[in-house]
């Protein structure tokens, strides 16, 4: 690993020297040079592995519009959100809902997938770190929109009655895999990438929707 | 009393969100006015005087003919110059990495075992306090980083690239926090960094004391950190990700002036 990260290095340095002093490489050049200065720029830490910086293709592309400063084409957006929607893993016997107390537990803790982090405690879902939820909690973040009264606004009485389906199954796929609705959003894939499971995901649901959560207060 | 207190505090929590929402930023800025009376970075600038001028090192010289960009020994306005190119190393440097070129060529350090050391331990502590001096030899000036050279463009194109490249299991990039206007993580405001984030802040604001740790920080330590909040595996010390980066930031903070050695909470 150590000899090939050199190696790499290396041709970084030649590929620049050839350029010359006057002029900036294309922009294919400048993404492979970003490519293999990335490679031999990080190391493995405790339980993160260099294998953390390989992107799938949502991350690419996305990646690349936002370089651009230019939108992805609307056929393009469209195939990321198919792709992801495909990855969306439904709830065993249709249980949507668990527990909001617990929700709220996960909602609050940003642990998790750091290499300071302790992989024997629990991953949480930072989900206050970017959302105004509950409003009993004033240390919100602003990244994403306020989720206080989620289920409320949208008219969720009774999550498991017919005319709650719509949402309730929409909030299930956007917390398992956000692109699947919108290409290049800022949201986590929580389900798809492993970052809280099926069980925790319940809870969240519960915490978003659950008549009762303080959320629908 | 207590009574009264916790009245007020229910009265408060039921009036108004918005109102508990602002007195709470309120008496965070309070908290940090306070800081800024009495930054203990200034110890840390002191003891990097001192190593600037020491002897040491295998070859028991000082480090005062270090060339920042500027010509051997020109500190002032130095800091607000790097990254830069430099021809002796045929590379883009930040001020970090330049100076363990300078301790390995003046004193004769092992720059390779400088930059493996962890932050706030042996010799890396001696980095630190070096580059907080340096900085804050040019505090109050503006930022204007040299885009003459083909590999300082280079250097800006690549590290504007890594800002926004999204990747680890939350698909965050420097761009998830730092690309859009008057947004928070909790009650933390975040600068935007794709273009001048404004005077002391953002690229400008670092070497910085922090608070919550009680350790003076780099630049090169304040973006492993963000790497380590992105999920992202550990970026090597000095590496040319890291210079990228830096440079990508440096450039867009052109014109901003430096408050550089802050306080942070």
């Amino acid at each position: 690993m150590r000899i090939r990260a050199s190696h790499v290095l290396g041709t970084v340095v030649v590929a620049v020297a050839a350029v010359g002093c006057s002029s900036l490489p294309q922009t294919a050049e400048l993404d492979r040079l970003t490519q293999s200065i990335t490679q031999a720029s990080f190391r493995d830490q405790g339980e993160v592995k260099v294998d953390r910086l390989v992107q799938d293709e949502s991350n690419r592309e996305c990646s690349e519009a936002q370089a651009r400063g230019t939108p992805l084409a609307p056929e393009q957006a469209k195939a990321i959100e198919e792709a992801n929607l495909k990855t969306v893993k439904w709830p065993q016997a249709g249980r949507f809902l668990g527990d909001w107390k617990e929700g709220e537990k996960i909602a609050q803790s940003g642990r998790g997938l750091t290499w300071t982090d302790d992989a024997k405690t629990p991953n949480g879902g930072n989900c206050y770190n970017c959302h105004q939820i509950s409003r009993q909690e004033i240390s919100f973040g602003t990244i994403g929109p306020s989720l206080y009264q989620y289920g409320k606004l949208r008219g969720v009485t009774d999550p498991d009655s017919p005319q709650s389906r719509a949402i309730v199954e929409y909030t299930w796929g956007k917390l398992w895999n956000s692109r699947a609705y919108n290409a290049c959003s800022n949201m986590p894939r929580f389900g798809h990438a492993g970052i809280i499971n099926e069980e925790q995901i319940r809870h969240v649901m519960a915490l978003l929707l659950d008549p009762k959560s303080p959320v629908n207060q | 009393m207590r009574k009264t207190i916790l009245l007020l505090a229910l009265g408060l929590g039921a009036g108004s969100a918005t109102l508990a929402q602002k007195s709470a930023t309120e008496s965070i800025e309070e908290y940090r006015a306070m800081l800024a009376d009495g930054n203990p970075a200034d110890l840390f600038e002191a003891k990097g005087e001192a190593l600037w001028k020491q002897a040491r090192g295998p070859k028991n010289a000082s480090v005062e003919r270090c060339d920042l960009g500027k010509g051997p020994g020109v500190v002032k306005g130095a800091f607000v110059e790097l990254p830069r190119y430099f021809a002796d190393t045929g590379k883009v440097q930040d001020l970090e990495s330049r100076l363990v070129t300078c301790m390995e060529t003046l004193q004769g350090f092992d720059g390779k075992a400088i930059a493996q050391t962890p932050f706030n331990q042996g010799e890396q502590n001696n980095v630190t306090a070096l580059a907080t001096w340096v900085a804050a030899e040019s505090k109050g000036m503006k930022f204007n980083l040299p885009q003459s050279h083909t590999q300082e463009r280079v250097a800006y194109e690549v590290g504007k690239r890594l800002f926004f490249m999204r990747g680890g299991p939350h698909d965050f990039s420097c761009a998830s926090c730092h690309g859009e206007e008057g947004k928070r993580i909790r009650l933390q405001d975040l600068p935007v960094l794709t273009k001048n984030p404004g005077n002391g802040v953002g690229f400008a604001a670092w070497p910085a004391y922090r608070v919550s740790n009680g350790q003076m920080w780099s630049m090169q330590q304040r973006l492993n950190d963000c790497y380590r909040q992105q999920r992202f595996p550990y970026p090597i010390f000095g590496s040319d990700a890291l210079t990228a980066l830096s440079t990508y930031l440096g450039v867009n903070a052109q014109g901003a002036v430096s408050a550089v050695p802050t306080i942070k909470r």
